[in-house]
């Protein structure tokens, strides 16, 4: 049952500068520190696979202008040593997950929106929401810091497989943020779900919460659920480096000519089956909240109720429960007992059912509608065939059979990017100008949203639909020269493209970043609902004030009452009465 | 060699290439015409239903049956591939696999970065191995006092194999994990430190095919290659006869001696 709650939780909110902007324990305040910081990570893990991508368009020849500018540990005249490629490749994914997507999907959006969407004056436990911002920013820190610390940064993949994890330079500061990492995320977590449960608005049934609400409650759900087996895993791979255990190391191994000296007895897959207990449900952590953030928009901006809310709620309920059985899929070849492959096939193929009906109830969304084809809705429809095109081509992958050929080769490299840069950044960056006016009551300029949303689709598709074709042709994930092997040369052109679209779509994120800048110090002021959006979050001022809505709502209807027959306008509010 | 390569599935040279080229052409075909119909669809929805005036959106829910159509699909879609393509295929290819007795057996010993490979010679036995024995002269850790490894062959990043008959590698790994692949067989198998992990293949052409790794497994992971040699039969007993010339890989000086403590997967 929703509670009703007539006291700000949060009174004691100071009035100083370090009180409000700092140390806030305001979810808006905060939910912008996440936004920002998360912000910060995905720039900084974009320009990692910037300077990754050179090496694999024009390898071992020496990097224009900013080349001389590296240090030489990491490219000595301008040609990036292999130990900076792994490093580079290892943090970029690290980064872009743990630092990027997550914080901005969860901490920035969920921070904000989810305790506006559902009428509540902040988080259940503002000083806790506070702790996991003040845990992230200095475990993301101490993770950057580690390029600069003797053994550079972990060099052995984002995925850390043991024993080379464990051999390789650069890990333990890698497993020590982890965990800090980590431990912020559960906090965030507990949080949410706490939250959403005990501080809806008055009449706001579970029924009637937005889908974006719902998403972020199962994404919670997933975290709190996958993250601590990680913990522990990368507590036991940090003892294996650092206390001399063997938790994940068999005796006899032979590194480099020197036989190493452990008691032995480990084995390598267990490290393996710990990290994609949670590295899979961490996928549709990423996209969960993007699914919802698509959702919100297309209602909006289609001005109809979206298609099938039943059915978009249990299917993310199914997903979030279902992902934590199909972490398996990506061991076929790893060495576990093919036979087990056979269970890890079939729950695999069943998790793909409700994700394809989230998407068709989007796309069904639309029939019917008044479509707006606004910069927030360009992303959100862009998302749909894009994300079709990650799903469609996660099929070769979750067989059995021909996965053995496309395992850790680009084909994957080139899925999982549709699903996370085509499917969740786009979601995100929509998500960035339908909610912009909230956070700062100011509206990005559109023209330059269109140039943007234009510019980031096609060079997105650049980047990563030739990276299918050189999957078919056998290339694989993680080379630091891919003209090493013969069976690479014959796609090794496409590389170019690939890199080249890529420093595109960095040129057209300026128009963005330029934008968010301006108009925060320049823009004009906007309406406070300049979408007519019918959801909560609306139904206080632009941006919200402390403590939020002037009195607590009440909920009267459903989330997407839009075009509701014989109403006044073509929106009729969630707090206004019949 | 580099013919072999181009923007599609490279040259099918082993039996697998049938089920499991197959399948990725079936599937993309799929995806393809799903994709093709689904995008007609969509923009016939974002032209019908664009904004006009005059005209608001129709606010019916509609019953989400209609849309359970497409799902339901897929799911058929799904079972038919789950039941009649991934599970007997995967059986055939990583679960059954031929009898030692009819295939040509090889061990490989990963390291990083190269593909040791170890053939029983005349005999047909494989010398012991141990890694208290591993020094740069023998990679593989070869015991000098085992007559049956006194004529085993050993080659590095070179597998040399006869054409019309399977053969099956027992592959071990003396570091970290790396991935035994080789594109034109369309095989792949993880090697795992600590584990025996077999992989099987049947060749159907000859010629020569490219070893990469397809694991990462350190700096030199993009250099790790090697070359899989497919002879005829006559072709490959007369490498055979000229490999066995040779004097192994263990040199006798290196003889130590003590009891093993290395691991028995090894
Ligand atoms: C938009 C810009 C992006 C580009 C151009 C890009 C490009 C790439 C490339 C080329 C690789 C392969 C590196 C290699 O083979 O060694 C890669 C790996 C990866 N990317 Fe991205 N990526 C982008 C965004 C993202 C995002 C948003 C995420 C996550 C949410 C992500 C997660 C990963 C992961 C996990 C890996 C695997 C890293 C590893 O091999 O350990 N990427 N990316
Ligand atoms: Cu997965
Ligand atoms: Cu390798």
């Amino acid at each position: 049952m929703a509670v009703p709650h007539s006291e700000p939780r949060s009174s004691e909110h100071g009035s100083g500068f370090i009180d409000k902007y700092v140390f806030s324990v305001d979810h808006k305040v905060i939910g912008l520190q996440y936004f920002f910081t998360s912000c910060f990570f995905l720039i900084v893990g974009f320009a990692m696979i910037m300077l990754l991508r050179w090496q694999l368009a024009f390898p071992g020849q020496p990097l224009p202008l900013i080349g001389r500018l590296l240090p030489m540990t990491w490219a000595p005249d301008g040609i990036l040593m292999p130990e900076f490629y792994n490093q580079l490749g290892a943090m970029h994914g690290t980064i872009m997950v743990f630092l990027g997507i997550v914080p901005l999907g969860v901490g920035a959006f969920g921070n904000y929106i989810l305790p506006l969407q559902i009428g509540a004056p902040d988080m259940a436990f503002p000083r806790l929401n506070m702790m996991s911002y003040w845990l992230y920013l200095p475990g993301g820190m101490l993770m950057l810091l580690s390029f600069v610390l003797p053994g550079g940064a972990a060099q052995s993949g984002w995925t850390s497989y043991a024993p080379l994890a464990i051999v390789n330079p650069g890990q333990t500061v890698w497993l020590l943020a982890m965990v800090v990492i980590i431990t912020s995320s559960l906090l965030g977590a507990v949080n949410f779900i706490v939250t959403t449960l005990n501080m809806r608005a008055a009449g706001l049934t579970l029924g009637r919460l937005p889908i974006f609400v719902w998403a972020q409650l199962v994404t919670a759900i997933l975290l709190l659920l996958a993250f601590p087996p990680l913990e522990a895993a990368a507590v036991l791979q940090l003892m294996d480096r650092i206390a001399g255990t063997s938790f994940y190391l068999p005796a006899g191994l032979v590194v480099a000519g020197e036989s190493l000296k452990v008691a032995g007895g480990g084995q390598p897959l267990l490290w393996q089956h710990l990290f994609w207990f949670l590295a899979h449900p961490e996928v549709y952590v990423l996209i969960l909240p993007s699914m919802g953030i698509v959702a919100e928009i297309i209602a909006n901006g289609t001005r109809k109720p979206i298609f099938g809310y039943t059915e978009i709620v249990a299917s993310m309920i199914f997903i979030g429960a279902m992902s934590f059985i199909v972490w398996a899929h990506h061991m076929f070849l790893s060495g576990m007992s093919p036979r087990l492959s056979n269970f890890f096939l079939v729950t695999t193929m069943i998790i793909s059912v409700p994700s394809v009906a989230v998407l068709t109830c989007l796309v069904w969304s639309l029939k019917g509608g008044s479509i707006r084809f606004t910069t927030p809705m360009l992303f959100s429809l862009a998302f749909l065939p894009l994300f079709g095109i990650g799903g469609l081509t996660g099929l070769p992958l979750g067989l059995t059979v021909t996965d053995i050929y496309l395992h850790d080769t680009y084909y994957v490299i080139g899925h999982f990017h549709y699903v996370v840069v085509t499917g969740t950044i786009i979601a995100l960056m929509g998500g960035t100008y339908y909610w912009f006016p909230k956070w700062f009551g100011k509206q990005l300029n559109d023209f330059w949203g269109k140039i943007h949303f234009w510019g980031t689709a096609i060079c997105m598709n650049g980047i990563f639909f030739p990276m299918f074709i050189q999957g078919l042709a056998g290339v694989q994930r993680r080379l630091y020269d891919p003209t090493a092997q013969l069976h690479n040369l014959s796609t090794q052109p496409l590389n170019v493209v690939s890199s080249v679209s890529a420093w595109l779509l960095f040129l057209f994120q300026i128009p963005f970043l330029v934008n968010i800048v301006y108009t925060i110090f320049k823009g004009k002021r906007c309406e406070e609902n300049p979408w007519r959006a019918t959801t909560l979050e609306w139904a206080c001022a632009s941006p919200p004030p402390h403590g939020n809505f002037e009195r607590p709502p009440r909920v009267y209807r459903g989330p997407y009452e839009y075009s509701t027959p014989r109403a006044r306008e073509d929106w009729t509010p969630q707090h206004v009465p019949s | 060699m580099k013919g072999n390569y181009g923007w599609g599935l490279p040259v099918a040279a082993s039996t697998f290439a049938g089920p499991i080229d197959f399948g990725i052409k079936l599937i993309h075909a799929a995806m393809f015409a799903i994709f093709i119909l689904w995008a007609i669809f969509f923009a016939y929805l974002l032209l019908r239903y664009r904004r006009r005036e005059g005209r608001s959106a129709q606010a019916g829910y509609e019953s989400p049956l209609k849309s359970l159509i497409p799902d339901f699909f897929v799911l058929v879609f799904e079972i038919a591939l789950i039941v009649f393509y991934a599970i007997p295929n995967w059986h055939r290819i990583k679960i059954a696999g031929p009898s030692p007795d009819t295939a040509l057996v090889v061990e490989l010993v990963a390291e990083q970065f190269a593909w040791n490979f170890q053939y029983p010679g005349p005999d047909g036995k494989f010398g012991r191995r141990d890694v208290q024995f591993i020094e740069p002269a023998n990679p593989i850790g070869l015991d000098p006092q085992d007559p049956a490894g006194k004529d085993d062959i050993t080659t590095v990043n070179e597998l040399h194999v006869p054409l019309g008959k399977p053969t099956i590698l027992n592959m071990s790994s003396k570091d970290v994990i790396h991935s035994f692949f080789v594109p034109e067989f369309r095989v792949k198998q993880d090697i795992v430190p600590g584990m025996k992990i077999s992989l099987w293949f049947e060749p159907t052409l000859a010629g020569r095919f490219e070893i990469g790794c397809a694991q990462l497994c350190g700096v030199a992971h993009s250099m790790m290659r090697g070359d899989a040699y497919v002879h005829t039969p006559s072709e490959y007993e007369a490498w055979l006869k000229a490999q066995s010339g040779q004097a192994p890989a263990t040199t006798a000086a290196n003889a130590a001696t003590g009891n093993s403590n290395g691991s028995s997967t090894f």
